[in-house]
Order: C-alpha cells, then structure tokens, then sequence
C-alpha cells in the first residue's frame, strides 16, 4: 500500500491490484474513516476524499494504515441479471481478438461471474470482471461518437453497460434493455462497487 | 413564492453543495464553482448552508419577483446587482445583472433558496454528467423556499475582489508528479499559464509551453478531486472545477489547495495564472 498525496482535501491508496482495491473498499466503505465524505475505488487505487473543516489528511492516513481489508467481501454484493442481446456491432471482432467464435463469446461472456469493481466514466457505469477471468480486449482504434444506451460492451479486463448514449471507444457485443441508471428508481444506480452480475442471453 | 427568469446572459445554473458521499456510483460532487463566494451569499440572506443559488456567468441575468423576497449577490461583481449587500426585491419588481468588471460568476441568493426540485439529493446542475435540473432559461419560473433561519440583518459584507489580470494560487504535488520530473514541476512553476475559451464548469484549459512527461504508458483510471491539474498528451493541463469527472486516465502532477480553487473559479479566459510551491 502506498499513500500518494492528491492535494489538500484527499488522498490516493495505491495497491497493487484490483483484488487488494476491492478488499480495502470493502472495509472502508462499510466503516469510513471521520470527516471522508467520498471513497472512490478504481483500478489500482481507492480515492478518500476528506472534508478538511472535519478531519486531516494525517488522521485519514492514519485510519487508512490501520484499516484491515475485508478480501470476503466481495462475494457478499447484491446480485444482478441482466438479459442480453447479442448482436453488438463489434461482437465478431471481438471474438476474433480473444481467439473465439461469436457463439463462443457469448459462451464466456454468459458463464462468467462478474463483479462491480468500481464505477467512473459516466453515473451509473460499472466496470466488470471476471476474477481470474482471460478477458483482454483492446479498444477500438477509433472510438464511436455515438453509443447507443443499454450497449453491452468490452474493453481490457472488463465488461461494462453504457448507461445513456455517449462517446465510447469499448468493442459493443451487445444490449440490455434493463435500465443500469434510472432517476425514478432507488437507488439510481443498479451496478454499485460489489455487485455481482449474471449476463443471460435473449434467445434470437 | 418564486423568481421569474427573463435572461440568463451566457450560462445561469441552480447550484447547492453537490452531491458528496456518491463518487464511488460514477455521480461526481458538482456543485458551486467557487464555494467560498455562494456561502457568503447564503448567509448574508440568513440561508442554510445547502440553500441552492442560481450561478450566474458573465452577468446578464435578468429576473422578476412575483413576491417580496431578500436577495443578495456576490462573487462576480455586476452593475446593478446588490453586491455584498442584501437588498428586498419587491413583488414585480426586476433585477438586472450586468456583465462584472472583473471575476466570471456570480452568486445570486434568495431568502429561502431556489427550491427546484432535487435530483439525487441535490439541486446542483452537474454540466458533465448532464445531472441535476436543466440549465436556466428565460421563461422559468423558480420557485424559492421558506426561510429556515432569522435573517442575519447585515447590511453590508466588505470583501475582495476576484482578481483582475494574473492570479497566483498554491500548488502541491499530486499523486503522479514523478511522471514529469523535476523539469516537469519547475514547467509548471515558472510559467504564466493562459485561461483558454474552452474552459467551463468542468475545467480550466490552459495554454503555455507543454509539461513533458519522462514516462510513456497508460495510467489506469483513477479518482480525483477538484483541484487536480490533469496533464493530457498535448502536455497542456487541465485544472479540474466543480463538474471534473469522477475518475480519470491522464496524470495528475499537481493540485491547487482546495481553498484556491474557488479562486480559480473567477478566472476568465486571457487572464494568466501561476502556480507556487510552498
């Protein structure tokens, strides 16, 4: 774990991958330290933002140091269906990158248990993995200006569900007709940090 | 009660406090730009803190009042606007914003906050995520609140000028400053950095001699904070304000102290802003 500074009202935990983020934000979402008002995990690092009226950075780090990781945790999530259209635009060069059919895709993609890692890029996106999953897909080479809302998509390690039309440079293998971000549902956000998500295939 | 509005000048926003405690779902703070300029407003008016004020860019605001309401603005100091000094506005009568001599947003409040109705537990118009009510617009209505606390009965509260010209703010290192090196932190350091015209609610753009990095390689995504001076690949940095992203890909060499931000916040483009370590 390494402490790097972020400015006056935050700091940055670095770790040395994503089992350890989940496993640190696991225990610090569920008990966070006084005066942190945000905990945001991503890719190597959990983000704690700190009211500086309520705490100090010296305090957090202190309670951060001393925190003990819940690597558990992450099977305890809320668990989430979500039915899938294959038929994404990208589906076919997509299972070539990985050395697959499409049906051999949608193979994987179906059996795989994922989980939340943590969220970013626009409310509600939730970037997926499979632990020990073999996902490595490269972006596109030129990123879509458009992407439809609901588009099932993959890129690196992980999968991941466009919550809303928006730019996006992710391989689209397909689309959920379950809303992932709805303001007229409690909570907005269905893919929290920790969910665990089952796709199913929508028969053709 | 409420405040018709009838112009908005180049951008009016319903602003609060944002929406804390909520990154980890993808949903940034948000909020007031300079936050330090809206609670002065909220209290000359005898507001909650968390009261929404409508942010106003570059002047040009213009509203009715369909009842005696207290206002007050300040940040931004425009023509015709009660500056730092509270005034009643009475039923039909209008406020005019003109454009400010120095500064970009002002902060108008109202006795009883803007009571538009919250979205995610807040008012904030988050312009990135297109969160929060939409933008003002000539024709709406505003409905404001009752007033929770006593009205402080302050005439007047003397306070500075956002700064004209060049602006220094302190930097500290951020997370990823090894990336640039020495050269790197005195690039950032020694230079009068330009305000561009692309700079909004999201950010600063600013324009100088590029900071060069001394690593190639992809940084995976991390979380960031107002304050953060993200370096892209054209090596300009972006300094990040109210409506940043929740987690980004580019390094992050530095970070203006939380109280400069709001400063930075009254910045319009061509003015110059140097960054000093302490």
């Amino acid at each position: 774990m390494r402490l790097l500074p972020s400015g006056s009202a935050a700091l940055l935990v670095e770790l040395d991958g994503l089992d350890d983020v989940l496993a640190l934000y696991a225990a610090l979402s569920a008990d966070p330290p006084f005066g942190v008002v945000d905990v945001v995990p991503a890719a190597r690092t959990v983000l704690l933002v700190t009211d500086p009226a309520a705490t100090t950075l010296a305090a957090v780090a202190d309670t951060v140091r001393a925190t003990t990781p819940r690597p558990d945790a992450q099977a305890v999530g809320d668990s989430v269906e979500l039915p899938v259209h294959y038929d994404g635009a990208d589906l076919a060069d997509a299972a070539e990158l990985l050395g697959l059919t499409p049906a051999g895709l949608v193979e994987r993609h179906t059996a795989a248990e994922w989980t939340v890692a943590f969220c970013g890029f626009a409310p509600g996106f939730g970037y997926l993995t499979e632990p020990g999953g073999q996902w490595d897909v490269p972006r596109r080479s030129t990123p879509r200006t458009k992407v439809p809302p609901g588009s099932v998509a993959l890129a690196g390690e992980f999968s991941g569900v466009y919550p809303r039309e928006s730019p996006g440079g992710w391989q689209l293998i397909g689309r959920t007709d379950v809303a992932v971000f709805d303001l007229d549902r409690d909570p907005a956000a269905l893919l929290r940090p920790g969910t665990r998500v089952r796709f199913t295939a929508v028969p053709r | 009660m409420s405040l018709t509005v009838l112009a908005t000048g180049p951008l009016t926003t319903v602003q609060d406090l944002g929406r804390p405690g909520q990154a980890a779902l993808g949903i940034g703070r948000s909020g007031v730009c300079d936050r330090a300029s809206a609670a002065l407003a909220n209290r000359l008016v005898g507001n909650p803190a968390d009261a929404a004020v409508l942010e106003v860019t570059f002047g040009g605001l213009a509203v009715r009042a369909e009842a005696d309401v207290l206002v007050v603005s300040t940040g931004a100091r425009c023509p015709g606007a009660p500056h730092a000094a509270p005034v009643v506005l009475r039923r039909g009568q209008e406020l005019r914003l003109g454009p400010p001599a120095s500064g970009l947003r002002s902060y108008l409040a109202v006795r009883g906050g803007i009571a538009v109705e919250p979205v995610l537990g807040s008012r904030a118009t988050d312009v990135l995520a297109g969160l929060g009510p939409a933008v003002v617009a000539a024709g709406d209505v505003l409905p404001v609140g009752p007033p929770v606390d006593p009205a402080p009965g302050v005439d007047l509260a003397p306070v500075p000028e956002p700064a004209a010209g060049e602006l220094t703010v302190t930097v500290l290192p951020g997370p990823r400053a090894d990336w640039f090196g020495d050269a790197g932190w005195t690039g950032l350091t020694d230079q009068a950095w330009a305000v561009t015209s692309e700079s909004n609610r999201v950010g600063l753009r600013l324009d100088g001699a590029p900071l060069e990095r001394l690593r190639a390689g992809e940084l995976p995504s991390e979380g960031m904070v107002r304050g953060a001076l993200q370096v892209p690949p054209s090596g300009l940095p972006v300094l990040f304000l109210a409506d940043h992203p929740v987690t980004g890909g580019y390094p992050v060499i530095g970070y203006v102290t939380d109280t400069d931000v709001d400063r930075c916040a009254q910045l319009r483009p061509g003015q110059t802003l140097r960054f000093s370590s302490r």
